[in-house]
């Protein structure tokens, strides 16, 4: 707990202090931070207490999207998340109904203002910005909205290097880093042409096919010509007995305390999901100095590509494929994580319980497209596009190509000539497409010289090492993007370009040359963990492509690197037998799990965070006939709540699943405006 | 299973639940036929839930008497929480023009013997804590009325008549009246075909379409109206506000809200000019007048935060009276249509006036009453209901 005070990547900025109080007890904050994030450094992620059973209630979505976070700040009811702290603001739990001030003063009011504009954006993250930069050269005016204070969105939570194509959307670049490119790009192109409303979440989209958008405080309607949607995702979750505890995480709620925020909300970090997001999570957990005490994967194998999976193995993260979590203890927060083993119709084998020692549980369990504006400016009859993630889930790199895409077609519906090459749609389905099969290692040796070692053995569409070889010496085959690089120079400079622009770290320079004895090897392997990790001359534990032991080997010196910031090459001396299996280092224990019996008789698991609905209430009107999730919702509150059925919809979709019900007789619920809530008076023209 | 029933009421909404829980209760085997996929997937979900008796015209006062007795009664009798609350209806008033109006009705309301009188302005600020004082005249407070849940009120009655024997068919539209000889033998609808000698036309929005199934043209429109609600605080008014001056800025003649059982504040106007037809998709200039408004007559609702908005449509008659009634052409068709967007709060009083007019012939209210919301008056010469 705490604030992270070195990362490898991110720099630490130097903030004023600026002093709080939470409960009558005095804190301090960073000047521009918000309030959750002002707590959780100080180890508080207890808020507030649920007005209907007093349940613990804590930072959920780090997004605004729900209400877990409430508190009274200087005595008005606000989303933590969403709030910066003041100087001198007085922060109170919320428990029970907040009170609204007795306050009679008839306020100022100004008129609405309507704008109209040939394009609106919705949505400033690698989608939105991509489309904004294409429309911009295109010459077309236009206005990009987004509810956070930057842009880049969830870019700016991405400290990897990215995959995907690098001349193309700058693959081997890190997602913080492509955030401020795309918007370089979009002031070069577009700054007489592209009016950018930062920390302005759109309302919706309403019949007369007006955008309702809070800009900075005051709600104006946006009537644009053409719509695009890039709102990205929302990430789904699951529920079990516990799952509505504080510490009870999405992965874009972890990652922006991590990340964006530098604050540590854990010491103990267990993760459900292994896909891309769970691994790419569990690797930024380490970066912060957070111990990965485990990984579940409820399939198999983890979907996320295998390069992630590897990466996090050799690290030391235990994963348990074919798991799935149990349940989660704790008083007031997550204390302990419980897993199991399920079988291949994910029924749960008794006696395979684990029990591990956490306090922060991350649920990566897949994301689905926020497009509720655009399904409703369908229905409208609006000119509207939908690109990124809103448009179908896939990488950022894919958002990208997606973006310019619709731009073009936007371009187009303006009645300007343009074409779309062929290739963009290509590329994006390739970008979009599921990594492939696993391939066999092909490993090329130059006996008595210096040679990469390049495991990259599984079809993932990825080039940057093709690209950054002075002598042309990575190809891939048949040269598709997602084909397998591999080493085919009669030569090596022994740059180590190729092992630094390898977003999977997948790539080792083994120098023969070091020991002509052949008794020892050097190996030049890629880290981006902090300085004080491990030290010149220590003796650590090597591991192979999963992270298997090998062997050991001694740090001879870390090489800072120009070329590709942040990452570091670490010199290795390992026995020359080791030379290429060893992939990696271990740099975490292992984890300690116990065994226990965690099978509970019937248990409330919380469906329905915003209103306390539990599953055993839903099941039992699923059972008594009830069909229409608008009469679950009348009935039981689900989805009335502030986040609007964004969390427990899927859940409760999955309960009439689990009922045996077939979904086709069920009827969904009504989707309602506005997407977040907003203070009465900003509707009425409250002037500040 | 047997198609056969005694009644078969069409419309499983604000008036045709009620209707059928009271039939069911007297021992009536009861078929409610709905086109949407449950009870109260119409207008009922789109209901602001107040409910009054202090109206201007007699059958109503006494339809919404009994509603409001049966709802005030409902958590004691049958054990549901419906969201009761018993916090009156206040009408603030600034303007002489409101204050004559509402003073007129005050006799007829109060040979009812209804709870409701007139108060002075401070009478009017200790009601509703924070009213904007200038210009404030008094206003009229009931306290016996209140509010009710249209959710929660709908479930328990689907229920409790579920409990005692009525069937519901949902998804299925009624496409065809089976009438012989003059008298009503059953209906067809989309899956199947059931049998009654009595059938009721609680169709709500739909009632018009229902009604030319049997050859019956009902003289309603709808037209909509947006509402909204915020999230919950603690509880700091008690009655439902109704403020009745049209809005300075030319598109409201009146606008109400109220703070809910759970300590939400739930509101809706009513447009200067209609929106006639049945569109219910939200419009961009809802908000920002009703905040407008909502904030200059109580400046402590500025910090409210507004959860979500809606749109419900009102199946007006062209007296704004609704129609309840017996029909001469076709024997055993009933109506009980037309409540001019208050069919929530008239449902359980006009459920219990249709349950005895089909069994015993004669409605629970003096039949001279009753018979003002006949389906023969004259629709136009009578005048229009002063309180909608």
């Amino acid at each position: 707990m705490g604030r992270i005070e070195k990362h490898p990547i991110l720099s630490i900025p130097k903030r004023r202090d600026i002093s709080f109080t939470f409960n009558g007890k005095k804190l301090t904050a960073k000047e521009g931070e918000v309030i959750s994030s002002a707590l959780l450094a100080h180890g508080i992620n207890v808020f507030s207490s649920h007005p209907y059973d007093g349940a613990p209630q804590g930072l959920y979505c780090a997004n605004g999207q729900c209400a877990h976070c409430m508190v009274i700040a200087n005595g008005l009811p606000v989303k933590a998340c969403m709030t910066m702290v003041s100087t001198g603001m007085t922060v109170q739990s919320c428990d029970g109904n907040p009170r609204i001030p007795a306050d009679d003063t008839v306020p100022e009011m100004i008129n609405m203002r309507t704008i109209k504009t040939p394009f609106l954006i919705i949505g400033g993250g690698p989608a939105g910005l991509s489309a904004a930069i294409e429309l911009a050269k295109f010459g077309v005016q236009g206005i990009l909205v987004d509810d956070k204070h930057t842009l880049g969105g969830k870019l700016c939570l991405q400290t990897h290097n990215f995959f995907g194509s690098r001349s193309g959307c700058y693959a081997g670049t890190r997602g913080i880093d492509i955030a401020r490119l795309l918007e370089e790009e979009l002031k070069k192109y577009g700054r007489d042409l592209v009016d950018v409303w930062l920390n302005s979440p759109a309302l919706g989209v309403f019949s007369d096919g007006k955008v309702g958008v809070i800009k900075k405080g005051e709600y104006i309607l946006v009537k644009p010509e053409i719509l695009l949607v890039a709102t990205g995702a929302r990430e789904k979750t699951l529920a079990f007995p516990g799952c509505d505890l504080p510490g009870v995480y999405g992965a874009g709620a972890f990652q922006t305390l991590v990340n964006r925020d530098l604050v540590r909300p854990a010491e103990r970090l267990f993760i459900c999901g292994g896909g891309n997001v769970g691994l790419i999570s569990g690797y930024h957990a380490l970066q912060a100095g957070i111990d990965v005490v485990g990984l579940v994967e409820a399939l198999p194998k983890c979907g996320g590509y295998k390069v992630h999976l590897d990466k996090l193995r050799r690290l030391g993260v235990p994963v348990y494929t074919s798991h799935t979590i149990l349940r989660v203890d704790g008083k007031d927060q997550v204390e302990t994580v419980s897993i199991c083993g399920i079988d291949d119709r994910f029924r749960r084998i008794p006696g395979s319980e684990k029990i591990f020692r956490a306090d922060t549980l991350l649920i990566a369990v897949g994301l689905s497209p926020i497009n509720e504006i655009y399904t409703k400016a369908k229905e409208y009859g609006i000119k509207v596009f939908a690109s990124g993630d809103a448009e179908e889930i896939a990488e950022a790199s894919a958002a990208m190509f997606s973006g310019r895409i619709q731009a073009r077609k936007m371009v187009r519906e303006i009645g300007k000539p343009c074409i779309i090459p062929e290739e963009w749609n290509e590329i994006t389905a390739t970008l979009r497409s599921k990594p492939g099969t696993e391939i066999e290692m092909n490993i090329r040796t130059l006996p008595g010289k210096v040679y990469p070692v390049i495991r990259c053995i599984q079809e993932i569409p990825c080039d940057p090492c093709t690209k950054v070889c002075p002598n042309f010496t990575i190809k891939v085959k048949e040269g598709i993007l997602t084909g397998q690089p591999s080493f085919v120079g009669d030569a090596c400079l022994g740059c180590a370009q190729c092992v630094l622009s390898c977003p999977a770290l997948a790539i080792v320079l083994v120098d023969e040359r070091y020991d002509t004895g052949h008794k020892r090897a050097l190996l030049t392997l890629p880290i981006e963990l902090a300085d004080h990790t491990i030290g010149v001359g220590e003796e650590v534990t090597t591991v192979g492509l999963c992270g298997q032991r090998i062997g050991t080997g001694r740090v001879i010196a870390f090489r800072n690197a120009v070329s590709q910031d942040r990452c570091r090459l670490m010199l290795l001396d390992v026995p020359f037998e080791n030379r290429l299996q060893v992939a990696g280092i271990e740099v975490r224990e292992a984890t300690v799990s116990t065994s226990g019996n965690s099978f509970l008789t019937e248990e409330e698991v919380v469906i329905c965070r915003c209103e306390r609905v539990t599953k055993h209430e839903i099941v039992e009107l699923i059972r008594s006939g009830y069909r229409d999730m608008n009469q679950i919702k009348a009935v039981l509150r689900t989805g009335m709540g502030a986040c609007g059925g964004k969390t427990c919809t899927e859940l409760i979709l999955g309960l009439f699943r689990e009922e045996g019900v077939d979904l086709r007789d069920v009827t969904l619920p009504v989707h309602r405006l506005p997407e977040t809530e907003v203070p009465l008076g900003v509707f009425a023209g409250l002037k500040k | 299973m047997s198609n056969n029933y005694d009644v078969i009421v069409i419309g499983g909404g604000s008036v045709g639940v009620p209707t059928a829980l009271f039939l069911t209760l007297e021992g009536q085997k009861v078929l409610v036929v709905e086109s949407k996929s449950a009870v109260g997937q119409g207008q009922n979900k789109a209901a602001i839930g107040g409910v009054r008796a202090t109206h201007s015209d007699t059958a109503k006062i006494l339809i919404c008497r009994e509603s409001l007795r049966i709802f005030s009664e409902w958590e004691e009798t049958y054990g549901h929480n419906i969201g009761w609350k018993k916090g009156g209806y206040c009408f603030p008033v600034y303007r002489s023009r409101e204050e004559n109006i509402l003073k007129s009705l005050l006799p007829i309301q109060k040979s009812h013997r209804l709870n409701i009188d007139w108060q002075d302005a401070n009478g009017i600020k200790e009601i509703i804590p924070g009213i904007r004082p200038e210009g404030l005249i008094g206003g009229t407070f009931s306290p016996d009325d209140g509010q009710v849940s249209s959710l929660l009120a709908i479930d328990a009655m689907f229920r409790v008549s579920k409990d005692r024997g009525c069937t519901y068919r949902f998804r299925e539209k009624v496409l065809e009246f089976l009438i012989e000889r003059g008298r009503v033998k059953g209906i067809k609808s989309e899956k199947d075909t059931y049998y009654a000698p009595v059938i009721v036309n609680a169709a709500g929005a739909g009632a018009m379409q229902v009604g030319k199934l049997a050859g019956l043209d009902i003289p309603v429109t709808t037209d909509s109206h947006e509402a909204g609600i915020s999230a919950p605080v603690e509880q700091f008014l008690g009655p439902l506000v109704v403020d009745l001056r049209p809005g300075p800025e030319g598109k409201t003649s009146n606008f109400y809200f109220a703070q809910n059982h759970k300590g939400s504040i739930i509101f809706c106007y009513t447009p200067s000019k209609l929106f006639i037809g049945t569109n219910r998709e939200p419009t961009s200039e809802f908000l920002p007048i009703l905040a407008r408004r909502m904030v200059s007559l109580l400046p402590r609702l500025k910090n409210m935060l507004i959860r979500r908005v809606w749109r419900g449509l009102y199946p007006m008659t062209p007296d704004g009276l609704p129609i309840c009634d017996c029909v001469r052409e076709v024997e055993g068709l009933y109506l009980a249509v037309g409540m001019c967007g208050q069919g929530f709060m008239m449902g359980p009083g006009v459920g219990r006036n249709i349950m005895n007019l089909i069994l015993h012939g004669t409605p629970l209210v003096a039949l001279n009453i009753f018979n003002t919301l006949s389906f023969y008056r004259d629709f136009y010469s009578s005048k229009k209901e002063v309180l909608k």
